[in-house]
Formats: C-alpha cells, structure tokens, sequence
C-alpha cells in the first residue's frame, strides 16, 4: 500500500506553517486560526455544487436521476472510507457490510412505523440519523479490535465482517427475511412540488443532501487537528504517540467516523429503492468500494467523488455493451454476469500503472506541471 | 473582513441559484405523454431473467423460447401491425440486481409492460415500483400467491398455478396414495417454500419435519440429513431445477431412501437430468406436476406446433419443459394484447387479463377477474419411468383458500394454425 503514503490534502489553506512536518502535528492549542474560514469556504463550495446538481436533475430522465441518487449515496460511503484508508492507512474490507447495518436499520425503522401506521415526514431523517447511530455503534465494535491489529489481519477480521454480516441475514430469516429482504415505504415527493413532480429527482434530492452533509463534515475534519493527528498516525505511529496524539483512540475514532458515513450511505442506498437485501451488500461491494477509492486517489475527498461516479457508471456498462454490439447470445450472457469484475479490475490495472495516486492525483500533477508551465507574472 | 464578505455575497448567490432551481421543472408536460413503448409499428415489452447465477440452469431458456415465438409472430405479421419488441434483461437471480434492471426497462427503455419477470424473492422486490408506475406487469414467472393481489397491486399478475393451490394438489394425491406415511417438507427459505408448505399443511396438517435452502449457498447436506433422521417417507420439494439436483443427489449419497414429489418448477426432467449427469438414475419413480403439454409427448398437437416454432428460431436450445413454458406464456400473451384492441393502452391491457377467458396450451382454466389476478386453476400429477417424465390420473384444480380439490374433467383445446392465437 505504498499508495497510502502520498500526503494528498490539497494546497496548504495555511502557508504560514513553516514545515511539511509541522503540518502533521497538532497545532497549538487555543488558537483557533483561520478555522472559521475553512468552515465558510467548504460550506460555499457544498451549495454550490449542490445548487449545479439540483439545476442537473431539473434536466434528466428519470433514470438518470436515479443514477445521480445512486452516485450521493455512494460518495456518503466512499468519502468516509477514503479517510479511514488513505489518511489513517487502516485498510478496511467489510465497509459494504457497514452499508448493510445502516440500510437494514433504515428498513426495520420505517417498517415498524408503517406497521404502527405512524406516518410524516420526520420518519426518513430520523430512520437515516438511527443507521448512522447503529452503524456507528457496530463501527466502534470493530475498531475496537482494528486498532490492536495491523496490515494484513485488519484486513482479515474486516474481511470477515464483509461475509458474515450477509450471512447473518439469511440465518435469522424471521427478522431479516433472508435472500428476498424487506420492503418498506416508497419515499414519494412532498405535494408542494407539484403532482408531476418526477420522484426519482426527489429521491437524487435526498440522496444530494445525505451526500453534501457528508462531503462538508469530512472536508472539515480533514483539515482539523483530527485530520492531521490521523495523517500523523498513519505515517509514524511512534512519532505520533511522542508527540502526545492517543494513537489508539484516534484509530478508533476514524473507524467511527468512516463507519458511520457507511451507514448514512447504506441507508439512502435503500432508500432509493424502498428495499434491502443481502444480495446487494454481497463481499465484492466491499471489494468494489476498496478499488473504487484506490482508482479516485486514496485520502482524496474529490477521489471519492471519482470512486462513486465510477461504481454507479460500472453497473450499467454490461447491458449498455450487450445491447450496442450484437454478440452472440451465449457470449452475451456471459459477459452480463462478470463484465463490471473484469473492467472494474482493468481500470484499476491502467490507473496504478498510469497514475499510481489515483484519478485525482494525477488531475493534480497535470494541474501542477501546467501551472509550472505557465508562470504567473 | 473583504474576504468574508465575499463569501457571504457567494454563498447568497448560491442560496439563491439553488431556490431558483426547484422551481423550474417540466414534468407536468411530460406526464401527458402518449403510451409508453407503443409506436405504430411496434410494442416495446421487458423482463428480468436469471441469465446467469444459481437459478440460471434451466430458467435461463425461458426467455429465449419467449422470444422465439414473438420472432414467429413478427414474421406472420404481428399483432394488430405491431412487431414486439422483447427486452430481456439479466438479474442473475439476485434481488439487489432485479431492482436495477427493472428501473432501468421502465425508466430508460420506456417499456409498455413488464412479461414473465422471473422469481420469487426477486420480483417481489420491484412490486412496489411497477405499482408507482402502472406497467402493466403481466405473467410473474413464479407460484407466489403475492401476485394475486389486485388491491394493493392493481397491475401485476400471476400466470402458473399459485404454489398453494399446487401445495394442496400434491398433498391430496400424498394423502390419497401415500397414506400413513411420514411426510416432510423441503422448501426455498422464502414465499416459494412458505406458500408451498401452507399449501401442503392445509390439506395434511403439521408436516413431519420441515427444512429449508438459501439459494446463495449449496450446502444442503445438513438439511437432507435431518430429513433423514426424522425417518421422512416421502418429501414433498419446493425447489428450484438446481437444488432438487443437489437435494436428491444429496439424499442419494446419503442413502436416503424416500418417495420425492417436487413441485413443477424445480421438476424438468430434461433440466435435471443434465445437472446430474449420469447420477440421473436417482430421479426414476419422481413424481412431479405440470399444467402445460409436456416436453417429451411427441403426439401432443401443441408440442408438435411449438417444435415447428422451436426448429426454426430456437434451435441451439432443447425443447424441455422451459421452452414450452416459455412459449405458452408468450401465447397468453398475445391473446391479451389481441383482447385489449388495436387502440392499445396500459389500461386497456389490463382489463383484458382481468376479464379472461383464455384458453391455450393449458390443461386448466385461468383464475383471472377482476377480484383474482392469479393464473392457471390446477395441475396434473406425472411421474419419471423409464427416463421419460409422463402424465397420469386426472387433472385436478383448486384455489389457494378453502375450496376443495376437485377433477377438472374437459379435454385440452386444440392449437389453431401456426400456434398463433387469432382473438
């Protein structure tokens, strides 16, 4: 994981540090800098960019807006993974798993309001807050144990979080409903918005906010003094722990806080298609997600936006091939199963051999060496 | 101070862009759109098949009968001038991936309707959707007695007998032949295995044991040796092609001798036979159900048309029991759209499966009203000797509540010319 090493937080916001190294360490307690802005400036940029995704969806067919759902509830997911794997290097495999536990929680709610006949609008956001709660819950639980392993047996323990948590499903059918999952209510459109108001868009609405919510609080932490105690831990336990950073906490903390991401992701996920089942949270979802970020740039917030287009864009890139060209009919099924595994896998080949730091870290060198280019006068 | 308030000044505009934004749709104007998949010339349908995955052997020549016979009826001229069009799309019997594919035939193909979307735990997944839709979502392939439920879902119907009504068939003819003995249920951990079971125990009371599968995991070892344990005599299976393989291949290895009826889904011999290999010797004396001809009756009028149909667009696929379902559910099919008129709409084809009245390659009545949207009213008993899976005794129909299991005495129609239904 040599990818793990690259500092990738963007241009200094602070150029007064005098050192790479001091940027690492925690800063000197009770001022508070310029942090006021950071928050401001992040918050400026996630209307903006939500502002340009809500004039989008005024212009898409259902189904892309659905896909534009599908992508915010991933970028929830893929956000907070990056932080765990990129800036912390705690290498997670289980996060679809986490998924489950948010989208399952999302389920269970909403099926025992409906059950209660309890109906309103404050179900979803409060279904949405409890999957972050649980996921957060099970997220502590393991990293509990992730901070006492390393490498390779972190990977293995996640690992086998990412098979058990379908399987549990299938086991306690009564609560779970095995392979065929549970159904709740369909997310519909508030009236004010007009009787034709397309449900699919209101749904990417949904989704857009899960996912600038996620995007802000990661942008911040990132630069808090937590982002750089991480970033401090993952390069140099020891000197971390010398300058005074709790090494374990801080590891469980990020798991924490990833894990929660994932299950606000899992939850809208759901959402989307009023359903869960096991199926969708299978091990190569975890697997998925990992490559997803590896391709977009590990620790970058703008690699997980890469990641999440990506995993969305690769669902549909089969049926897209199969139907284009016409392929023989055995040919064709084949490729419908295992085509998204191979090109999943051919990308990720490509992109560590082209750009080793990613999508997003070879978009930044290209910036760079044109920037050089060009010398501002 | 300059630099905040130019923030704040963005940050306004933005607020202000974003205000703008939700209020400038054009769906209204969209909605008043006409039908949905249907031009002049053609009429645009979908469905979601297990190409691949664990119920891939066997379903996975459903679809390509289907189409085989819309080809056949495009090449005679279509149905009221329009050609069909069948979308078929892979969900590798996976619900998570069933959602997708059915969003995608709605949303972004613009099908006029749904056909044949095959099983249970899948489609019971999309049934909300399809409601919020109104596509006509004709056929399920799949008992599950979920179909029939014309009140929460106006537009979805079944096709093959309900798994309750076969349920109860079987156990009458197990009461009837197997008395006294111990019977056992082994069925799939979803509607499919409960309906069948309920069925069952409706006509038997508490079954002797009962074990289930999951579809993800062919570790049926334990629950055939469990089975075998609680001394079952004879095992009624409601299972997928695949894992009555692996279930009677299982009780084979195990030496557990039982009387096996299975219920017609998971019972092709041709289907079987192949996923055993040369084990296929354990499935002589199975006794299983069918409603439609059967594949291996070489005098059967229909099975004589269809395999005209299936020599000329079929031919790199067996004609078993898949492809004649597939193609006397196309058939059906093409009697709504020819009861539903020239002047086509999503309603209007609904309303002709609600009032009825097909007959077809069936050896049973359909159910359909405008109170019932389940399928074909019964089955018949058939049995494997010699390699060859034929039909014995008489027909019987039920439905999936308190009525009695009766005979159902008329003889199946006859097939009209190039098996094309003609109103």
């Amino acid at each position: 994981m040599t990818a793990t090493r690259t500092d990738v937080s963007t241009p200094d916001p602070q150029p007064t540090r005098p050192s790479p190294l001091r940027r690492l360490l925690p800063g000197p307690p009770g001022t508070p800098a310029t942090g006021g802005s950071t928050l401001l400036r992040h918050l400026v940029l996630a209307v903006l960019a939500g502002t340009v995704v809500v004039l989008v969806t005024n212009q898409l067919e259902p189904y892309q807006n659905l896909q534009v759902a599908r992508v915010c509830a991933f970028l929830c997911v893929t956000a907070g993974y990056t932080v765990l794997v990129g800036l912390n290097g705690q290498l997670s495999l289980g996060h679809g798993a986490l998924m489950a536990t948010g989208a399952y929680t999302v389920a269970l709610t909403q099926q025992a309001f409906d059950e209660r006949a309890v109906q309103g609008r404050w179900i979803l956001p409060l279904s949405l807050l409890l999957a972050v709660a649980v996921t957060a819950v099970v997220g502590l639980v393991i990293g509990l144990a992730a901070a006492r392993l390393r490498g390779p047996y972190l990977a293995g323990v996640t690992l086998a979080v990412a098979t058990l948590v379908p399987a549990i499903t299938t086991i306690f059918t009564d609560v779970f409903n095995g392979e065929q999952g549970l159904r709740f209510p369909t997310e519909t459109p508030p009236a004010f918005l007009g009787a034709y108001f397309q449900p699919e868009r209101w749904l990417a609405w949904i989704a857009l906010v899960a996912a600038l919510l996620t995007m802000l609080l990661m942008a911040n932490l990132v630069r808090s003094r937590f982002g750089r105690s991480l970033r401090a831990v993952r390069d140099d336990e020891v000197a971390a722990r010398l300058s005074g950073i709790h090494v374990a906490g801080s590891q469980v903390l990020a798991f924490v806080v990833s894990a929660a991401c994932a299950g606000l992701g899992g939850g809208v996920y759901a959402v989307l298609t009023a359903t869960v089942a096991p199926g969708k949270f299978a091990l190569d979802l975890s697997l998925f997600l990992l490559m997803a970020i590896v391709i977009g740039g590990l620790g970058s917030l703008v690699g997980a936006v890469w990641g999440a287009i990506l995993l969305v864009a690769l669902q549909d890139l089969p049926s897209l091939i199969t139907e284009t060209f016409t392929l023989p009919s055995d040919l064709a099924q084949r490729l419908e199963g295992n085509l998204a595994l191979a090109v999943f896998g051919l990308i990720l080949i490509v992109v560590m051999l082209v750009a080793p730091v990613g999508l997003q870290g070879a978009a930044r060198s290209l910036a760079a060496r044109l920037r050089r280019r060009a010398p501002s006068r | 101070m300059y630099p905040i308030a130019r923030r704040g000044l963005a940050a306004a505009t933005g607020l202000a862009l974003l205000v703008g934004a939700s209020a400038c749709a054009n769906d209204a104007q969209q909605a008043a759109e006409n039908v949905p998949g249907v031009t002049d010339s053609e009429i645009v349908i979908g469905t979601h098949q297990p190409l691949t995955g664990p119920a891939a052997p066997g379903y996975s020549r459903i679809s390509a009968a289907t189409k085989a016979y819309f080809e056949h009826v495009n090449s005679n001229g279509g149905v009221n001038g329009r050609k069909i069009v069948y979308k078929v799309m892979d969900d590798g019997y996976n619900p998570a991936n069933t959602e997708n594919v059915v969003r995608k035939l709605v949303l972004d193909d613009n099908v006029f309707a749904l056909l044949g979307g095959l099983g249970t735990p899948t489609h019971t997944n999309v049934l909300e959707f399809v409601k919020a839709q109104k596509v006509p979502d004709l056929f399920v392939s799949s008992g599950s007695r979920t179909w029939n439920q014309p009140d929460r879902y106006p537009t979805t119907f079944g096709w093959q007998p309900d798994y309750t009504v076969e349920g109860k068939i079987l156990a009458t003819f197990v009461k009837k032949e197997f008395p006294n003995r111990k019977v056992c249920h082994f069925g799939q951990n979803d509607d499919f295995g409960r309906d069948s079971l309920a069925g069952v125990e409706k006509i038997l009371g508490p079954v002797a044991a009962k074990q289930t599968y999951t579809t993800t995991n062919q570790q049926v070892g334990p629950a055939i040796g469990a089975l075998k344990a609680a001394g079952c005599e004879v095992v009624v299976s409601a299972t997928i092609p695949g894992f009555t393989a692996l279930a009677m291949g299982q009780a084979a290895a195990q030496g557990f001798k039982a009387q096996w009826i299975v219920s017609n889904v998971g019972a092709d011999y041709t289907t079987l036979s192949k996923q055993l290999g040369d084990k296929k010797v354990i499935l002589e004396g199975m006794i299983a159900d069918n409603y439609l001809p059967m594949a291996g009756d070489a005098n059967d009028p229909w099975i004589r048309a269809f395999r005209k149909i299936h020599e000329h667009y079929n031919a790199a696929n067996p004609l078993d029991g898949n492809a004649i379902y597939g193609y006397s559910m196309a058939y059906t099919f093409i009697q709504a759209l020819l009861s539903a008129g020239p002047d086509l709409t999503r309603e209007k084809l609904v309303e002709a499966v609600q009032k009825g009245g097909f007959r077809g390659p069936g050896l049973t009545p359909f159910r359909y009203s405008k109170f019932v949207h389940a399928g074909y009213s019964g089955v018949r008993l058939n049995k494997v000797q010699n390699g060859v899976q034929s039909y014995f005794g008489p027909t019987y129909i039920t439905d999936d509540g308190e009525d009695q299991v009766r005979e159902f005495p008329e003889p199946p129609v006859a097939p009209p010319e190039d098996a094309i239904p003609t109103s």
